[in-house]
């Protein structure tokens, strides 16, 4: 069973849209993922009443309120528990996971991982802003280490999860990254989750005015991002840089920066990008590479085939409604061992 | 070689089955049940045992026993005290001595009963040959050789031939019992199926368990219980755990909707998640979830979904779904909630029977956070308290918690099976697609529910979640007012549930001197205690209650008809409690056992005595 489509270019952003205050600070980069969702759904061929949004709780999680679609928002780190329900009830439904490095990686982890592993065909957008915003500023398991924080005023003493690795040891087949600042590629990359079968986890880094500004600055810097980030596209050789002249190659099984047309490196030498790769040990190496010494991966990491969930439950349910003799509760109620008193036999 | 034993007619037998928890006794006792029920008795049934899987081989805490009542009149419990116990090993009679009656049969495996395995039970003597087994009718059975010497033929390892042993047992306990040994050998072809050897070999030790016990001096009398009086039609055999997972189904087909359970294993609550996972060709989706948390969540989605959702645990499991729960009273989406109890706090008891979650169904949350809180009195009527679950959650648009309990969950009974077609029907609150007069809490005037608008449905898009939301519109606000209408709109809805629900019923005359209360899983104790008093010319009724929040509307004229009051409960007083709260003109006075065991009618006859001729004083 799969979601039914509809043709595209039937609906419009218009069709999204809420009456209602957006709540978020100005200059916070969740508006950008609000407003291209609302620009992707209609490319989608998702009918609109087939849209869900379940959310947990954070900055991220008030998601729901903001857009005319059905909403759940639910509790703290249990968005990925909801939406298993609500897809593995109705997989026609398209539902999308809005949800926080807070929400999804300390509380929800369990349930994150999970959902991934059962590969339940959902869209988790991580508004990864490496800190709890909400509560107002205490680190988060995807703040930097030794990062000053209104909890860890002498700096954080813990390793960071890259939400990217979580997602490949929890046989994720769909990872992508963002950044909050980049609509045309959000865009992209958020029709590309939507239409894969299978879990897609979104990150997005996103950035967070009041309590982590400039996060992800050293990555998404307008004078910085062309050689701090590679934007990587299945098929095509891993490049990246102001002068398009970086690119990353595999030596001797470990990857490294090479520069194009410096000791003989020709674009043959580089990697090219097979995000449907079943082996996911590059797309591994890709999420973990960072500065300074890599870019840091954008686009789709990952996108493989694997089954799914609910689809698997809907086939086990169909043959197992074809091949039963029991066809009602009081077929039930009547197999195996069952016995006949009678009033005769009770007469003595 | 036959003889012509004498034939005892009794009106009602208990049977105990007794060995290590590999031993097969949980299996041979449902045999002896199901034939039992074949032939027409009433039954009861009440499995015990360890919590480990194989606790140490021939140790007092590795027994694993099974209790079987069988009546021709009416059994309500499984018995205080066994007239036939099965032991195994001497662990077996050490933990079952004070269980059985005088004068019972004693049958042992002889094979067993030595030195290495009295040391193991914590024998300092003999038990055979000091006086401690005076007075009972012992049969000393070579139980494992002639199993071992009959078993051989078929080619089976020696510990697969000790496998077959209980049926050596049951063999016996059929000639005992005056039952056609087919009964066995169909229960047996059913069991193995496909493997043919197993089939041919259990059957034969069950013939030569059977030829045993006609041979020896020992058995030279044998019981008949005849059929049931006052019952007719057609019945099974059935546990509280199977009941409550049919009871879901039906009230899933009933409603029109389909069944969803999102759950997580836990003990004793985990044959409900086995048994909705075979029932994919009914429509029902059962969702093993990673945690408890899940379990729920998965199940509130469901709900939003459109699906009758439920989810099934014990009290570790309960604790923790209580955020969950308090937001499916929060969003008001239907939800049923099966909370299995078992001894606690903490892991407690995991394998035995209490009824220590009463306050946590009722107040175990954050919030004001009322809920339907109802329990089933008996292994078969989970089936009509699930059904009864299912269809207040949908109706009411709020989520219900069932309380059954180790005891229940795992006894059985005989159950006259119903036709589905004479339940009460079940109508979910649901909306037509494009109501344009639709708003997400908008409420139905009579039961206060709001309805259910489903994701996929065209026009109704809303929100819905765990922030407080404004009256009709369901937009999030913070408004005081507001958010003080919206908490009493809530606890309304629940206590407006006491308009669809029966007036509580009395056992015995509707005034008196003492008035026995009780609730959920201790209904065949007190009944059997009651009735026998009532019998005896004394002024004593009973109340069961299995509606617990909302209480029935008659509950205070039924307290008022009695000079005393007693409430009677496997936990510290948490009902008594409760209705201390509700009622603070009358007095309640307590019974209370915390032992991981129900109670025994006896224990209960005794306090109701002492109670009643204190009044005569």
């Amino acid at each position: 069973m799969a979601e039914e489509k509809i043709e595209t270019g039937t609906l419009s952003r218009q069709d999204f849209k809420l009456d209602t205050t957006v709540k978020w600070c100005a200059g916070c980069g969740a508006h950008a993922v609000l407003s291209t969702i609302m620009g992707a759904l209609p490319e989608t061929g998702v009918k609109k009443e087939n849209v869900v949004f379940v959310s947990g709780i954070g900055c991220s999680s008030r998601f729901p309120y903001y857009i005319n679609a059905y909403g759940f928002h639910s509790l703290h780190g249990r968005a990925s528990a909801i939406a298993s329900g609500v897809k593995t009830a109705n997989p026609n439904l398209s539902v999308w996971v809005m949800t926080g490095d807070g929400d999804s990686m300390a509380i929800g982890g369990n349930h994150f991982i999970h959902i991934i592993r059962r590969n339940i065909n959902v869209n988790i957008i991580l508004f990864n802003n490496k800190i709890y915003g909400l509560t107002k500023g205490q680190y988060s398991p995807t703040t930097p280490k030794g990062s000053i924080t209104k909890t860890s005023p002498d700096g954080t003493i813990e390793n960071p999860f890259q939400p990217g690795e979580l997602t490949m040891g929890a046989q994720g087949t769909f990872f992508a990254r963002v950044v909050d600042s980049d609509p045309k590629m959000m865009k992209d990359v958020i029709l590309k989750a939507a239409a894969h079968k299978g879990t897609s986890v979104v990150e997005v880094l996103l950035n967070c005015v009041i309590f982590a500004n400039d996060v992800h600055k050293s990555i998404t810097g307008r004078d910085v991002r062309d050689d701090h980030q590679i934007y990587l596209k299945h098929g095509e050789p891993m490049i990246f840089g102001k002068e398009r002249n970086k690119g990353i190659r595999y030596n001797c099984n470990k990857m490294e920066v090479v520069t194009i047309g410096e000791n003989g490196i020709t674009e043959e030498d580089l990697i090219v990008h097979d995000a449907t790769d079943p082996d996911d040990s590059t797309h591994y190496n890709l999420v973990r590479m960072g500065l300074p010494e890599f870019p840091v991966a954008m686009g789709v990491v990952r996108s493989a085939e694997s089954t799914v969930f609910e689809s698997l439950m809907h086939d086990q349910v169909q043959e197992a409604q074809k091949k039963t003799k029991l066809k009602t509760v009081d077929d039930l109620l009547r197999s195996g061992n069952t016995f006949r008193i009678d009033d005769e036999e009770t007469v003595s | 070689m036959g003889k012509n034993p004498k034939i005892v007619q009794r009106e009602d037998v208990v049977v105990k089955f007794a060995g290590d928890s590999g031993d097969g006794m949980q299996l041979t006792g449902s045999q002896f049940s199901d034939t039992s029920a074949f032939v027409g008795n009433d039954l009861s049934t009440f499995p015990d045992y360890p919590s480990e899987i194989r606790a140490p081989q021939g140790t007092v805490a590795g027994v694993s026993g099974f209790q079987v009542h069988i009546g021709h009149k009416e059994v309500t419990t499984p018995g205080d005290q066994a007239d036939v116990l099965v032991a195994m090993n001497p662990a077996a009679l050490k933990a079952n001595m004070k269980w059985i009656k005088p004068g019972a049969t004693v049958i042992i495996d002889i094979d067993n009963f030595d030195n290495k395995h009295y040391k193991k039970a914590g024998y300092e003597e003999d038990p055979l040959h000091d006086d401690s087994l005076d007075g009972y009718n012992v049969v000393k059975a070579p139980i494992t050789n002639l199993t071992r010497d009959t078993a051989k033929q078929f080619g089976l390892d020696q510990k697969t031939a000790d496998k077959t042993r209980n049926q050596f047992v049951a063999g016996m306990l059929y000639w005992l019992f005056n039952r056609d040994i087919k009964l066995g050998e169909d229960f047996l072809k059913d069991k193995f199926r496909t493997k043919e050897n197993l089939v041919k070999a259990n059957m034969a030790v069950l013939h030569a368990g059977y030829n045993y016990a006609e041979t020896i001096e020992a058995l030279s009398t044998t019981f008949l219980v005849d059929p049931v009086k006052n019952k007719k039609g057609l019945f099974r055999n059935m546990t509280g755990n199977l009941a409550t997972a049919w009871g879901l189904l039906a009230a899933a087909e009933k409603a029109g909707l389909k069944l969803f359970l999102g759950s997580y294993p836990i003990t004793p609550a985990t044959e409900i998640l086995q048994e909705i996972a075979k029932r994919k060709h009914l429509g029902a989706v059962a969702f093993q979830a990673e945690d408890e948390i899940a379990g729920i969540c998965s199940a509130i989605g469901a709900s939003f979904s459109g699906r009758l959702a439920v989810t099934t645990t014990s009290g570790p499991g309960l604790a923790l779904k209580s955020e969950a729960i308090g937001l499916a009273v929060i969003t008001e989406l239907p939800l049923v909630i099966v909370n299995v109890q078992r001894g606690g706090p903490s892991t407690g008891l995991p394998t035995k029977t209490e009824q220590s979650d009463l306050m946590q169904a009722l107040y175990g949350r954050n919030g004001e956070s009322p809920a339907i809180v109802i329990a089933a009195s008996t292994p078969a009527n989970c089936f009509d308290f699930a059904y009864t679950a299912a269809k207040l959650s949908v109706e009411h648009m709020t989520p219900v918690i069932l309380l059954t309990d180790s005891y229940l969950a795992n006894g059985s009974e005989l159950w006259n099976i119903p036709s589905t077609k004479d339940l009460p029907d079940i109508t979910p609150p649901l909306v037509a697609d494009n109501d344009e007069k639709y708003q997400p809490y908008l409420r139905d005037q009579e039961k206060m529910n709001r309805f259910w608008a489903i994701p996929g449905q065209e026009g109704l898009r809303h929100r819905v979640g765990g922030l407080e939301k404004e009256d009709v519109t369901g937009t999030v606000s913070h408004d005081p007012m507001n958010h003080q209408v919206m908490v009493i709109n809530r606890q309304k809805k629940v206590e407006k549930v006491a308009d669809y629900i029966p007036d509580q019923e009395i056992i015995g005359e509707k005034t008196g001197d003492l008035l026995v209360i009780g609730w959920g899983g201790t209904y065949g104790g007190l009944v059997s205690a009651v009735t026998d008093l009532q019998k005896a010319g004394m002024s004593i009724s009973l109340v069961q209650f299995n509606y617990i929040h909302p209480l029935p509307k008659n509950t205070e004229q039924v307290f008022a008809g009695f000079n005393k009051r007693i409430v009677c409960e496997i936990n510290m007083g948490q009902f008594a409690y409760h209705l201390r709260s509700k009622f603070q003109q009358f007095e309640f006075l307590q019974h209370n056992k915390v032992q991981g065991l129900p109670f025994f009618i006896a224990e209960l006859k005794e306090k109701f005595i002492e109670i009643l001729e204190g009044n005569h004083q």
